[in-house]
């Protein structure tokens, strides 16, 4: 019998400490609209989506110290999905019907995003993701206030061909979703710009690879043909810290190679010396060195609310920003925070974005953004060399051939995410 | 972008009447000199572009610490005059002074300054330029650098400078570099004579390496046809010689990669190996010596920065003390309850590791913490054909120390002997005196300790975050049960097969799939052989 219990005492403690996470705030009055934060505490995403939970936290702070939304103050419902791509199902369930929340804001991966759908599209409820993604997806419960492909990848390819004349492409990326569609439409915008099949090389690598010699000893190897060469990195969290270091170690310069990433952020380069990547680049809609008066004011108050002077900002955090702003303009017009109320008021509003332009929702759920390039600095932050008029965000994307046909739009009468315009279907390609 | 085009024709005019070949010590007037530098400031970096060109046409002197300052992002400009200017220290902070007289600027203000952007063409073009500006240089080292940034870009129209230079040059190793820059304009200027281009690829073909392959491939196109068996002959030879390197140089990864698992798993080897305890937090030993790296780095910073260089010197010590002291304290508090219980001992210590991860998740939040390389980490260096980075290179030196420093301390000391006797049988142990919980406890705290010293040295390759150790765990036990449970030298041997069988199979079947090979490989191999590559023989191991 002892053994049994032995058993179970370290069993206890392993699950102990699993839901000591969940954090569920003390006070809970009646009067109080509730605002679900799903974004993990734990586990290997922890280091990108902490900062998002900040974000919310922050936001609905400021948003209660203004009156609140509709006379309510704003609640936040704040749990732990522990980077556990089906935890976050579960943790969204829970989050929709037993806090009954009016909105939910969460997800980084889109192992995450996609693990979720099913429980918003059942329980009829929102959910703002704020991450840029592969795209190829539109759903009525969602909003994607992060970078569609052709918001970022796209852009930074043309950046490099005009600007470095870039001929032959390295497409590394971590070995998931969002990468290897990202590297599908590339690698087809590529071939029909006139780039050969071999002047094309596709890399992948597991989560939290650590080891680069081979990866950075090859590039170094395709790179030295004579071509100008350039890396698109979609490598994601935590790996980018080896992969960098091993780059500068071997000498590889931006200007002999330049690297554009994807999921490189102000967050992620504090975590080493930059000196040695001045002039790697990397595409986002937001970077905290934008120099205008609206970014100067929401690092201030950010910085103040954080308690820390150096607390960086970063782009999936302005799509935080925007996506919440949007919500309470469209519960504000709806009057309500009923799902289908808020789902037809949202369509059309604006809201300013943190780099001087205006954030608008498309009925695809999608929104527009300005596309930036930034070369990284000493200093860990980005200087913007390129800076785009606003793109509305494509759902589906145009350059490959099973979705170009395709459009998203949630408006009347076609009301369909994936509304095929050639067979006049909702239903997608098929 | 009248101005523009009107700054582009004088370029061209001033590069025709002066010469781009006589640079030789022109001045130009300060009130000429001051509206070239200001063009540096408005437009767009192709505008910059025309007019860095304008500035190098003037041939002046004061040009060149101007494109240095820029090469540097450290130039500035004020936004209301359009002004550029100089300031005394970086960040566009001090006071600010004017590029071409050196005169001090006191009506304008730091808060009125803007940066003058680079991007990675420019700094290309500034580097060019100032090589071409600085190649007739006094100083030879400036000298060298000028030659060495010619050769990088080879721009055909530097010839004429660069024949001017070498004819003047005294200094033979840089006549050398001057030679070779030479030849690699030749081989980019089709219409050169056939006895240049003869003359020009055996010198490309002596710089050896990739920059010489590339150079002559694609020479090759538009080479005269003459000369193109040459060129392919130099080119089989170069790639002939690339292909043994490359091969030498995958062993190198594969030592390296092999000498990070060994570093990883020879605490292991020790708790697990000898002592039968499965530790699933031993991952977090390693984490929390990363961290000690980080809490010394930290203080370092702040307190005495000039003793950077020696902070891994400093946290090695430090981290094997505090990972080895919680080992101790985990295998009194926990593990000393379980002996001969595998199973508990499996799910306790992964509770421990959660507990510890999430404790230091809230002391120094997930964020990944900057451990910085000392400078004599940094960089890489030349062996014949292989390229090995500084840090890849001490660790593997680190780890073999490791190894054989414990091989020593369990064959030589009184501690070594005692762990031996009491793994190889604990009552006639306990019997001969020896007090067998201590012995416990110091091994463990052995284990964890130099799991802490793993975590010194995997700091300056990897991240330092909360999950670090659990990348590491998986490989660490799969380490020792290839390489023979409860034997050093069968986990040395295995660190160092796996490392170099993983960078033989990752250029052909990538990364992702690598690895599934290798632990595919690894569970056909332990049906083979259930007790690893160097199985103890022994009653002790039936009990």
């Amino acid at each position: 019998m002892t053994v049994v219990n032995r058993n179970f005492a370290a069993l206890g403690l392993g699950v102990a400490m699993t839901m000591g996470a969940i954090a569920v705030p003390a006070f809970a009055q009646d009067e109080t609209i509730k605002v679900g934060v799903l974004h993990s505490l734990s586990g290997t995403m922890a280091i990108s989506e902490t900062t998002l939970k900040d974000t919310m936290l922050f936001l609905i702070d400021e948003q209660n110290k203004k009156g609140g939304l509709l006379g309510k103050q704003l609640e936040a419902v704040v749990v732990d999905p522990a980077s556990d791509w089906p935890l976050f199902a579960e943790k969204a369930r829970e989050l929709i019907e037993v806090n009954g929340v009016a909105a939910v804001f969460g997800c980084w991966t889109s192992s995450s995003r996609k693990s979720v759908l099913p429980v918003f599209e059942e329980l009829n409820s929102i959910l703002f993701y704020p991450v840029q993604y592969e795209g190829e997806e539109s759903q009525r419960n969602v909003f994607y206030t992060g970078a569609a492909p052709n918001q970022q990848a796209i852009p930074a390819v043309d950046y490099l061909m005009e600007n470095e004349g870039v001929e032959r492409w390295v497409l590394a990326g971590t070995d998931y979703v969002y990468p290897q569609t990202t590297n599908k439409i590339l690698e087809q915008y590529l071939m029909d710009k006139g780039v050969a099949a071999e002047d094309i090389m596709i890399n992948y690598t597991p989560f939290g690879h650590s080891d680069w010699q081979t990866i950075v000893s090859d590039i170094k190897t395709f790179g030295s043909t004579g071509k100008k060469t350039a890396v698109v990195s979609t490598i994601n969290g935590d790996a980018n810290v080896p992969f960098y270091k091993e780059l500068a170690n071997q000498g590889i310069k931006a200007e002999d190679i330049p690297v554009v990433a994807f999921s490189v952020g102000e967050e992620e380069l504090a975590g080493f010396d930059t000196t040695p990547l001045v002039g790697h680049l990397a595409a986002w809609n937001y970077f905290q060195s934008v120099d205008v008066p609206e970014n100067a004011a929401f690092i201030e108050s950010w910085q103040t609310f954080m308690g820390n002077p150096d607390k960086v900002t970063n782009d999936p955090m302005e799509a935080t920003v925007i996506g919440f702003n949007l919500w309470v303009q469209a519960v504000e017009k709806a009057g309500t925070t009923d799902t289908d109320a808020v789902l037809d008021a949202i369509i059309g509003l604006e809201t300013p974005n943190l780099t001087g332009g205006v954030a608008k929702m498309l009925p695809n759920h999608h929104i527009t953004k300005p596309v930036l390039i930034g070369e990284i600095q000493a200093d860990g932050q980005f200087e913007v060399v390129s800076e785009s008029e606003l793109v509305p965000g494509d759902a589906w994307s145009d350059f490959l051939p099973e979705s170009k046909m395709i459009e998203a739009d949630w408006t009347a009468p076609i009301s369909c995410g994936n509304y095929n315009t050639e067979t006049k279907t909702c239903g997608g390609a098929s | 972008m009248n101005a523009i085009s009107l700054l582009r024709t004088i370029a061209l005019f001033l590069a025709l009447t002066l010469g781009l070949a006589s640079p030789a010590q022109a001045q130009v007037a300060d009130a000429e000199l001051t509206p070239l530098v200001d063009a540096l400031a408005p437009g767009n970096f192709k505008d910059r572009e025309a007019a860095i060109g304008v500035l190098v046409a003037t041939g002046d002197p004061r040009v060149v610490p101007v494109l240095e300052v820029l090469l540097e992002g450290e130039l500035y400009f004020d936004e209301a005059s359009g002004k550029v200017v100089f300031t005394s220290e970086a960040g566009g902070e001090g006071t600010i002074s004017d590029p071409a007289t050196g005169a001090e600027l006191p009506d304008l203000t730091e808060d009125g300054l803007d940066k003058v952007k680079v991007n990675n063409g420019l700094r290309r073009v500034l580097r060019t330029a100032i090589g071409q500006m600085t190649l007739l240089s006094e100083d030879p080292g400036v000298r060298l650098f000028a030659a060495q940034s010619i050769l990088r870009d080879a721009d055909p129209a530097q010839l004429e400078l660069l024949d001017s230079a070498i004819a003047a040059e005294t200094d033979a190793s840089i006549r050398r570099v001057m030679e070779q820059a030479r030849a690699a304009i030749i081989l980019k200027t089709p219409d050169a004579s056939v006895e240049d281009w003869q003359a020009a690829i055996p010198v490309v073909q002596a710089i050896g390496g990739r920059d010489a392959l590339n150079t002559l491939t694609t020479a090759l196109n538009t080479a005269p046809e003459a000369v193109k068996p040459l060129i392919q002959t130099a080119i089989d030879g170069l790639a002939r010689d690339r292909a043994v390197w490359d091969v030498a140089q995958n062993v190198w990864f594969g030592i390296s990669l092999g000498s990070v698992l060994l570093l990883a798993a020879i605490g292991l080897a020790i708790t697990f190996g000898v002592m039968g305890v499965i530790n699933m937090a031993h991952g977090e030993m390693v984490m929390l010596g990363a961290y000690t790296t980080f809490v010394v780095q930290e203080v370092i910073r702040q307190n005495f920065p000039g003793l950077f260089d020696w902070s891994l010197a400093i946290a090695l010590p430090l981290a094997f003390l505090v990972t080895g002291l919680i080992g101790i304290a985990i295998e009194r508090g926990v593990i000393r309850f379980l002996y001969g219980r595998p199973l508990e001992t499996l799910l306790a210590t992964w509770g421990l590791s959660l507990i510890i991860q999430q404790a230091v998740q809230r002391i120094f939040t997930a964020n990944i913490r900057e451990v910085g390389n000392p400078t004599w980490m940094s960089g890489s260096f030349e062996l014949g054909g292989l390229a090995i980075t500084w840090n890849r290179f001490y660790i593997v030196i680190f780890a073999l120390m490791v190894f054989v420093a414990l091989l020593l301390v369990l064959k030589y000391t009184a501690i070594g002997l005692h762990m031996r006797a009491v793994t190889q049988n604990r009552r006639m142990a306990s019997a001969m005196g020896i007090r067998t919980p201590l012995v416990d406890a110091m091994t463990f705290g052995l284990g964890s300790g130099i799991a802490g010293l793993a975590g010194v040295a995997l700091s300056q390759i990897g991240n330092v975050s909360p999950n670090l150790g659990q990348g590491y765990i998986i490989d660490s036990f799969m380490v020792v049960v290839f390489g023979g449970v409860g034997n050093l030298w069968g986990t040395l041997v295995g660190a160092l097969t796996l490392g170099i069988a993983n960078k033989f199979i990752e250029p052909y079947a990538g990364a992702v799939l690598g690895k599934i090979i290798i632990l595919v490989l690894i569970i056909l191999f332990i049906q083979r052989r259930p007790r690893g590559l160097f199985a103890l023989k022994g009653r002790s191991i039936e009990a």
